[in-house]
């Protein structure tokens, strides 16, 4: 066959070596695709890591009302305080828990944008579509719906912060009262529908980056390499479970607020009533 | 042995590498299902010639599954329906009578369509000529077992350098990625005791040459299905580690 185009520059690295500027050394790395890939692993992970102990501590709404000397309240709500008094000798009321806030914004950031780019970067190197039907063999749902779960999960981010953070589309919001305000949001039926379903997509997606991130950072190793999937749905499946359950238990009245099952500590407004 | 008959055939014809491309469709009326796929299209391009039209253009050479030059994207998938053979070892007793059988080029940004079925995918050599070599003089051929190689390790290059760099890791990729092929390659070099010297060089060259053609790596597991030689995804985590490796290796050495 002639060869019919021009060869391209030869890039070989004897000649060229060190010949481009680089970059500082992680923009650097950051520069590539694979490098992008390790950022999305590296704050997934941290993602994951959050999601995990998120679920882990809301599971003190089960533990209910605890006495602590003449007080009763409502342990989630104490949980709640705690973070805020994480180190607290060491660094003053709220800092740590707003350090550990910064942390999870910077991943998220990070990893919003380097989906971002990768996305563009992979449009960009099919721009012209296969024309016949794919028949995929491999490629399951989680891997080919991580952008549209992603963005299920990016949604929910911001409807969860302004229902149980800030309290904007809670109706029954008091700042600090974690047990009432979990109550008062997830009694709504569509609500706990909501939460349902992006924990859901938060699954799918969780499948997908657990078992994908072990590959972006290159940890393969034979001796674990049939672990990583399961290890993927069991972390998917406990963070489901888990996050599923809150919704279900509140329609089903297993949480109940109850005004007068505590004595302390924050202002519950309402609590008189 | 039998014969299929009523195959159509709905095949991408395109000019050249600007033309506007469309779905054409032929009918083979009788084919042993002993001929290849590629002898079915050689059939229909005899047909072709001798009506006076213009052959279906198609990449293919030893027909063998070893050179890496045929291609063809047959009903949706790289290489056909068989696993882990290329387009030259499909068998027509792959596929029924009155089927329709649906045939595109390779597609990605990089491999431009030169014409109808045949792609240019000459950015593979571009990532080979970044770093898929060993500079050392060799001199003669050296003693059998002159280096001690572990044989699971040999075994892994090997395995490795099976790729026939035939691009269908790029074409099943929903992503157009190359990671199995400059995975594939960068490590059948760095398994090897003879490709140490140039480990973190090659593969940094080697990525950075990948990236400025081709989309990136989502853990699909295409390609892997997809390969005539059926190369491991594990070749891509090989080279991820490498690559991050070399970020750190090559800052030392640039700092003294």
């Amino acid at each position: 066959m002639a060869q019919t185009l021009s060869r391209g520059p030869v890039t070989g690295t004897a000649l060229q070596a060190n010949a481009a500027k680089r970059k500082p050394f992680l923009l650097d790395l950051y520069g590539t695709a694979v490098g992008k890939k390790y950022v999305m692993a590296i704050t997934g992970l941290v993602g994951i890591g959050f999601v995990l102990s998120h679920m882990i501590g809301n599971l003190k709404a089960y533990l209910g009302v605890v006495t602590e000397g003449d007080e009763r309240m409502y342990d989630i709500d104490v949980y709640g305080e705690f973070l805020r008094e994480l180190l607290v000798p060491i660094l003053p009321h709220g800092y740590t828990l707003w350090l550990l806030r910064l942390g999870l914004i910077g991943a998220l950031v990070l990893h919003l944008h380097a989906a971002w780019s990768l996305t563009q970067l992979n449009r960009k190197a099919r721009s012209v579509k296969y024309q016949s039907e794919r028949d995929y063999q491999v490629a399951n749902f989680a891997s080919r719906s991580m952008r549209w779960t992603g963005l299920i999960v990016l949604t929910f981010i911001a409807w969860h912060l302004a229902d149980l953070t800030w309290g904007w589309v809670n109706p029954d919001f008091v700042h600090g009262a974690v047990y009432r305000n979990l109550d008062a949001s997830l009694s709504r039926v569509p609500v706990a529908i909501l939460y349902i379903v992006a924990n859901i997509a938060l699954g799918i997606h969780l499948f997908h980056g657990t078992w994908s991130l072990f590959q972006s950072v290159g940890a393969n190793n034979p001796r674990f390499n049939r672990w990583r999937k399961a290890a993927a749905a069991g972390v998917a499946t406990v963070i489901v479970v888990g996050n599923v359950s809150f919704p279900i238990a509140t329609l089903s009245g297993i949480i109940d607020f109850d005004p007068d099952a505590i004595t302390c500590c924050v202002d519950q407004e309402g609590h008189s009533e | 042995m039998s014969n299929l008959s009523n195959i159509n055939l709905k095949i991408w014809r395109q000019d050249g590498p600007d033309s506007q491309g469309r779905f054409e469709t032929h009918q083979i009326p009788e084919i042993s299902d002993e001929a290849s796929f590629l002898e079915m299209l050689d059939i229909l391009n005899e047909r072709l010639i001798e009506e006076g039209k213009e052959a279906v253009v198609f990449d293919h050479d030893c027909r063998e599954g070893i050179c890496g030059t045929c291609s063809l994207m047959i009903d949706g998938q790289a290489h056909g329906p068989q696993r882990g053979t290329a387009t030259c070892q499909l068998h027509m007793r792959q596929f029924d009578s009155g089927a329709e059988i649906v045939i595109e080029p390779w597609r990605a940004s990089a491999f431009p369509i030169i014409k109808d079925l045949m792609v240019d995918r000459s950015p593979f050599d571009r990532i080979v000529e970044a770093g898929g070599y060993i500079t050392a003089p060799t001199g003669g051929a050296p003693d059998a077992n002159l280096i001690p190689i572990p044989k699971p390790v040999a075994d892994a290059s090997m395995d490795a350098a099976a790729c026939i760099g035939c691009g269908a890791c790029v074409a099943a990729c929903p992503n157009g990625a190359a990671s199995l092929f400059t995975g594939a390659k960068i490590s059948h070099l760095n398994l090897l005791p003879q490709g140490q010297a140039e480990r973190y060089k090659r593969t940094e060259a080697m990525v950075e040459e990948m990236d400025s053609h081709f989309g990136s790596c989502t853990n699909h597991g295409e390609c892997e299905a997809a390969c005539p030689k059926e190369i491991s995804i594990d070749n891509i985590a090989t080279m991820n580690a490498d690559y991050a490796r070399s970020k750190f290796k090559n800052r030392k050495a640039l700092s003294r």
